[in-house]
């Protein structure tokens, strides 16, 4: 019998990968544990093993071919004893087959091809590469601890494992053991530690390896880091950034899946910025780093291997409270930020087709919010949605209703809705995690029904 | 690790000796004084008075130099006198004035001073612990060769987070001495049924953190045990735990009942190992002052405290526009 090896899948959110190296090599013999090849994603590199015995007959995929999607196949094995032939090449095994089955239900937006309005920075002479929100804020923090001694980066795995996310990639090597600091699994205790060192005038960046974790040290990121300017009458604040990715991965369940942006942004005394794009990533996490306040800073697992245009401005800055427009329209204003931006973004381009040209705003910062920009938009488009992961019950999206209506209520046509996830805990059934998200259907309906269409 | 028993030590000079006496004798002052104006009502909230615990503080601030740091928890009015924080602008916060470290923002439980190096008053219990670690970090960070002192309670020694911060002060060696002020309640719990085994101060040993009990009502012993902490942490050997054995005479807070124990227990506590008391024995009968040197001492003291008091109430309430200021840097 003849089986395709097929490009497995080495994390919940890979959708493809490099064939570092094979270990084996064609008439090979092979048994179930032997290690096959290496097999390396953008965020770690891992040995895949033979899960069948048998002769490896055909090597697919070359070594040190990138880009290799999950689930084609890379060899092709014979049960031993069977005649090497050119031919007769079996179907997937089942097992492998529902997994492919299971990926195509998860959801998952096609990239762009609409390009956002430019940034104001951004002149006709700037040049534009590309880059991953995983490398943009690797970049920005190399460039601030480059900048200021007092910065300095702990976490889980944040110095030798090179980030659990990759994230933090190649600091420890320039930056040495003082200034990346791996912690033990104590998330009160080393935040605490970070906000005392703030006090005392470090710049900590603490990283979580999900803000799921962070719930372990709310109280001082709450009591401690956002309250202390206030209680001392000025005299201490804590100049520090907790980052990590924040929201739904995939396919971890309950625990592992929650967005915190409404919790934090409750918060006075705190700042809160939820990037998009690899260059927002990069120029707010620059601007948190300087900043002089706590920052919560949502990334998103989702989002990091995702490519942008990034500008090559050195010392490239976003500054808080500005948000952007990423695509401008006259009929309904579309709210999101940070992983809510590619509904609104996939909704606003389906939406073209019913002959609805909606403006998209990406908020960027959640504290301060961009207030200015919004109720411009809302008094020019009359209707207005907003879009978030996070679940309904006191939203962001539910304060933005009640700005508006308090502040544009003359100008709107239609009452404001929230598209939001579901109001239950993260299911991990592929099909109903995927009906628990906020889906980019979600939004063309909402967005059809405040158009009366 | 060694326990030690109220002690008449000799090798100690009349200034030190009268020095202690002096700032013991503020605190004590200072939080009744305290407490007459919260009877008045022109201090609000909670309010956990320092008295019977002085000390504590004052020997430990005998051993600290220029430069340390300190921060503690709720019960904190002792620790900014000891450290030299204004009387005028600590009573001046209890009532909430403008005057007030805080401008009156942050009241009884939350004042902070940049300039003596005094970072909180906080009122979550245990908060302060993972904090003081943090400051410590910090000075490692700049080798600055400065030590932290991080008080918290008997009950605080129950918290999760003080044991994450053991293995991370230890691990990494930080200049912290933790100072459990064991003053043998946690509001109204004893530390018999809250505490599975009484000795705190053994409780780095899984961390190898050294630990020794010291009488807190003597204040050489803590000065003593104090002196000994901060060589260990300035020669760079890591966190050194100080269990300080003391006794709270008033109430948790204001309002607290104080059915938890008798007041027979308070009685003999104040009347056997008080000391304030203590040090004025040994003033006495080492001749190194008089009775009316104590006295004058004593008129001195009361001057102080009135004054803060008279400043504390004739500070204006904050101007209105401080509701908004202070949130961001």
């Amino acid at each position: 019998m003849t089986t395709e090896i097929l490009m497995p899948a080495l994390s919940p959110t890979m959708e493809e990968g490099t064939l570092a190296k094979w270990l084996v090599k064609e008439g090979d013999t092979v048994s179930a544990g032997d290690i096959l090849a290496e097999i390396e994603t953008d965020k770690a590199t891992m040995e895949f093993e033979a899960v069948d015995e048998g002769t490896i007959e055909k090597i697919l995929v070359s070594e040190g071919s990138e880009g290799i999607k999950v689930n084609s196949p890379i060899a092709i094995l014979i049960d031993d004893g069977e005649k090497i032939t050119e031919t007769k090449i079996n179907n997937a095994p089942k097992e492998q087959k529902a997994f492919a089955e299971n990926k195509k239900l998860h959801p998952k937006v096609e990239l762009l091809s609409t390009e956002p309005t430019p940034e104001p920075e951004w002149t006709d002479t700037t040049k534009i590469g590309q880059k991953t929100v995983r490398e943009a804020l690797r970049d920005a923090m190399a460039e601030e601890l480059r900048r200021d001694e007092k910065v300095f980066l702990m976490g889980e795995e944040v110095a030798e494992y090179q980030g659990a996310y990759k994230v933090s990639q190649g600091l420890l090597e320039e930056f040495g053991s003082k200034r990346i600091i791996d912690t033990p699994i104590t998330e009160h205790g080393f935040a605490g530690i970070a906000t005392g060192a703030s006090f005392a005038g470090l710049r900590p960046i603490v990283e979580f390896m999900t803000f799921n974790f962070a719930m372990q040290a709310i109280d001082q990121i709450v009591n401690s880091a956002a309250k202390t300017l206030y209680m001392s009458g000025g005299q201490m604040g804590a100049p520090i950034v907790f980052r990590g990715p924040n929201g739904a991965a995939a396919r971890v369940g309950a625990q592992h899946s929650q967005d915190y942006t409404s919790w934090y942004a409750h918060i006075p005394g705190l700042k809160v910025v939820a990037p998009y794009s690899a260059s927002d990533a990069k120029g707010l996490l620059k601007s948190a780093i300087r900043d002089n306040n706590p920052v919560i800073f949502l990334e998103n697992e989702i989002l990091y291997g995702r490519s942008f245009d990034v500008p090559e401005i050195e010392d490239y800055i976003v500054p808080f409270g500005k948000a952007r427009v990423w695509r401008k329209g006259a009929d309904v204003t579309i709210i999101s930020f940070g992983i809510g931006m590619q509904y609104a973004l996939k909704a606003a381009e389906e939406l073209t087709a019913e002959g609805i040209e909606a403006e998209v705003i990406d908020l960027r910062t959640i504290r301060p919010i961009d207030y200015e920009t919004i109720i411009q938009s809302v008094s020019k488009t009359n209707r207005c949605i907003t879009v978030e992961e996070g679940f309904p019950v006191a939203s962001i999206g539910n304060h933005l209703s009640a700005y508006i209506m308090e502040h544009a209520f003359d100008y709107l046509d239609a009452p404001v809705i929230n598209c939001t996830g579901k109001d239950v805990p993260m299911p991990y059934a592929a099909n109903l995690e995927k009906l628990a998200l906020v889906t980019t259907e979600q939004v063309v309906n909402a967005a059809k029904k405040v158009c009366y269409r | 690790m060694t326990s030690r028993k109220g002690s008449k030590k000799s090798n100690v000079n009349t200034e030190e000796l009268l020095s202690y006496y002096k700032d013991m004798l503020l605190i004590r002052r200072f939080e009744e004084k305290a407490g007459q104006l919260y009877g008045m009502g022109l201090i609000g909230g909670f309010c956990h008075l320092y008295i019977g615990q002085e000390a504590v503080v004052v020997g430990l601030e005998a051993s600290a130099e220029a430069g340390d740091k300190r921060i503690t928890s709720y019960r904190d009015h002792g620790h900014m006198l000891a450290c030299g924080m204004d009387p005028n602008g600590v009573m001046a916060e209890l009532t909430g004035r403008a005057g007030g470290y805080s401008k009156g923002k942050g009241g009884s439980m939350h004042m902070f001073s940049k300039e003596k190096n005094f970072y909180g008053g906080h009122g979550i219990v245990g908060a302060q612990v993972p904090l003081g670690a943090g400051l410590a970090f910090a000075d490692k960070y700049l080798e600055n060769d400065r030590v932290t002192f991080t008080y918290f309670g008997d009950g605080a020694a129950n918290q999760g987070q003080v044991y994450e911060t053991f293995n991370m002060a230890s691990l990494w060696k930080l200049p912290v001495i933790f100072v459990i002020e064991n003053n043998q309640y946690a509001m109204g719990t004893s530390q018999l049924r809250s505490t599975s085994t009484p000795d705190i101060y053994t409780r780095g040993a899984g961390f190898d953190i050294p630990g020794e009990a010291v009488d807190g009502m003597d204040v050489l012993s803590v000065k003593e045990a104090g002196d000994k902490a901060v060589k260990h942490c300035r020669a760079g050997k890591g966190p050194y735990i100080l269990e300080i054995k003391t006794y709270r005479y008033r109430g948790h807070s204001m309002s607290d009942p104080a059915k938890y124990r008798t007041r027979e227990e308070v009685q003999k506590m104040r009347e056997e190992r008080d000391a304030i008391e203590n040090i004025r024995s040994i003033l006495l009968t080492g001749k190194h002052a008089s009775e009316d040197d104590l006295k004058s001492i004593d008129k001195e003291i009361k001057k102080i405290v009135n004054e803060s008091a008279e400043f504390a109430k004739a500070s204006p309430e904050p101007e209105l526009e401080e509701l908004y200021t202070d949130i961001y840097a």
